[in-house]
């Protein structure tokens, strides 16, 4: 049965409650850093990581902490794996993390970080609050990796580096798109995303706030 | 000097819009921008808070974590020190605390603004606008007065981006939207059109 339920934990975030499409959770930090796969793989990465061990870990001290200083305990967990993960960037991948710049710092502010350690890890055992985290973290990553890889696809023709489309400056047939290397493009992607994940899942079609009647027919006002 | 500033100011309201060019505080950005006023309100408090940050991490910065700025004090073993790793926990750590001196504050002396700000305020602690913008600090290597336009602008142009969307959403309601697209769907391809406007203030030379 709690094999049942980690599995559940562990897909449920990717499409039916993904945390960007669905709750808005966790876009600050992720879409600038999109434009090529290697950038996003990293930061989901990263991200992986700090949701995983700060989810763990503030499940693990859950029932030490105050509750009115607890927002304080949780933020002091993330920083100080956020450290952690920045430190290991600079020291053995620097040109990448001079890329990401100031993105990485950013995981601290990343709202499903907080959110899952507020909203799950609160409740739960150390194990399961970490599967949570890495369910979480994989269901950002989908989002960001279809971005990313679009992005650079048609933004440079090339996928991890490795030209795929051959350019038109280069003799080839493809003329890459320039707006996608554009912030505007993630927007549009994004957008793009939720509309097919809703298609599929129709349940999450938000409601109109309320609908506009009819216009009235002169025949029945007189 | 002054045009120097001006152009800082210029850049960091409309060609580096927080919002719409490194999409920072995307979180409260969707969520928040329902109503104009609303959005009036927490546009404002972010102004107040990044205008009192990022000067504030900048002094930090630059007399306790920096290399060999702890030399003030005299003690020759602390000259060569770089303190830079902790930047992270100081300058959210500080955020923190200047949003809750701020809240007191403003409930003690100006009740009426804290009262329009409501729950806003302590938000703001985790919007990564504001932490953005002191890490961009410390990577552009701005010195005092530079950080304090900075701060200033990077809050002006987050607040009119903010501002601009929640009007354009009122307006929305009464529009024919695809089921699919209805609500966020459609307020992502809305910001994505603000921004590929506001681009067009990338050319702009001062």
């Amino acid at each position: 049965m709690a094999n049942l339920k980690a599995r559940e934990v562990l897909f449920a975030p990717i499409f039916a409650n993904n945390p960007i499409a669905l709750q808005i959770l966790g876009i600050c930090s992720a879409l600038a850093i999109t434009t090529k796969l290697s950038t996003t793989l990293t930061m989901c990465a990263a991200v992986l990581f700090v949701l995983t061990f700060s989810n763990f870990f503030v499940s693990l001290i859950r029932n030490m902490i105050p509750s009115n200083i607890r927002i304080i305990v949780q933020m002091t967990i993330i920083t100080a794996l956020v450290i952690v993960v920045d430190q290991f960037l600079q020291a053995f991948a620097f040109q990448l993390s001079r890329e990401l710049s100031v993105f990485v710092g950013l995981i601290i502010t990343n709202c499903i970080v907080m959110g899952r350690a507020e909203a799950f890890a609160m409740q739960n055992p150390p194990l399961i609050s970490a599967v949570d985290g890495f369910g979480n973290a994989l269901g950002y990553s989908v989002v960001l990796l279809a971005v990313g890889f679009s992005r650079e696809l048609f933004g440079s023709g090339s996928v991890l580096g490795a030209q795929v489309l051959p350019l038109a400056a280069d003799g080839g047939w493809y003329q890459p798109n320039g707006l996608m290397l554009l912030p505007p493009s993630a927007f549009f992607l994004i957008g793009g995303f939720i509309w097919i994940l809703r298609s599929y899942r129709v349940e999450q079609v938000e409601k109109e706030p309320f609908v506009i009647g009819p216009n009235t027919r002169t025949s029945p006002a007189f | 000097m002054l045009e120097h500033y001006l152009s800082l100011f210029i850049r960091a309201v409309f060609v580096e819009n927080m919002a719409l060019a490194f999409f920072l505080g995307m979180c409260t950005f969707l969520a928040i921008s329902k109503k104009v006023e609303t959005a009036l309100g927490l546009g404002i408090a972010v102004i107040v808070v990044l205008t009192l940050t990022v000067p504030v991490n900048n002094l930090i910065l630059h007399n306790f974590l920096d290399e060999g700025s702890l030399s003030w004090t005299g003690i020759a073993a602390l000259e060569q020190v770089d303190l830079r790793f902790l930047g992270l926990m100081c300058y959210i750590g500080l955020i923190a605390a200047i949003v809750q001196i701020l809240e007191m504050f403003l409930d003690r002396y100006v009740p009426a603004l804290y009262n329009a700000l409501g729950i806003f305020l302590p938000l703001i602690t985790v919007n990564c606008a504001i932490l953005g913008a002191s890490l961009f600090m410390v990577e552009r290597n701005y010195r005092f007065g530079e950080s304090v336009v900075f701060g200033f602008g990077a809050g002006f142009g987050w607040a009119l981006a903010i501002v601009l969307l929640a009007a354009i959403r009122e307006k929305l309601k009464y529009s024919d939207v695809p089921e699919g697209l209805r609500g966020l769907g459609i307020v992502f391809i809305i910001t994505g059109l603000m921004s590929l406007g506001f681009m067009s203030f990338a050319g702009v030379q001062l």
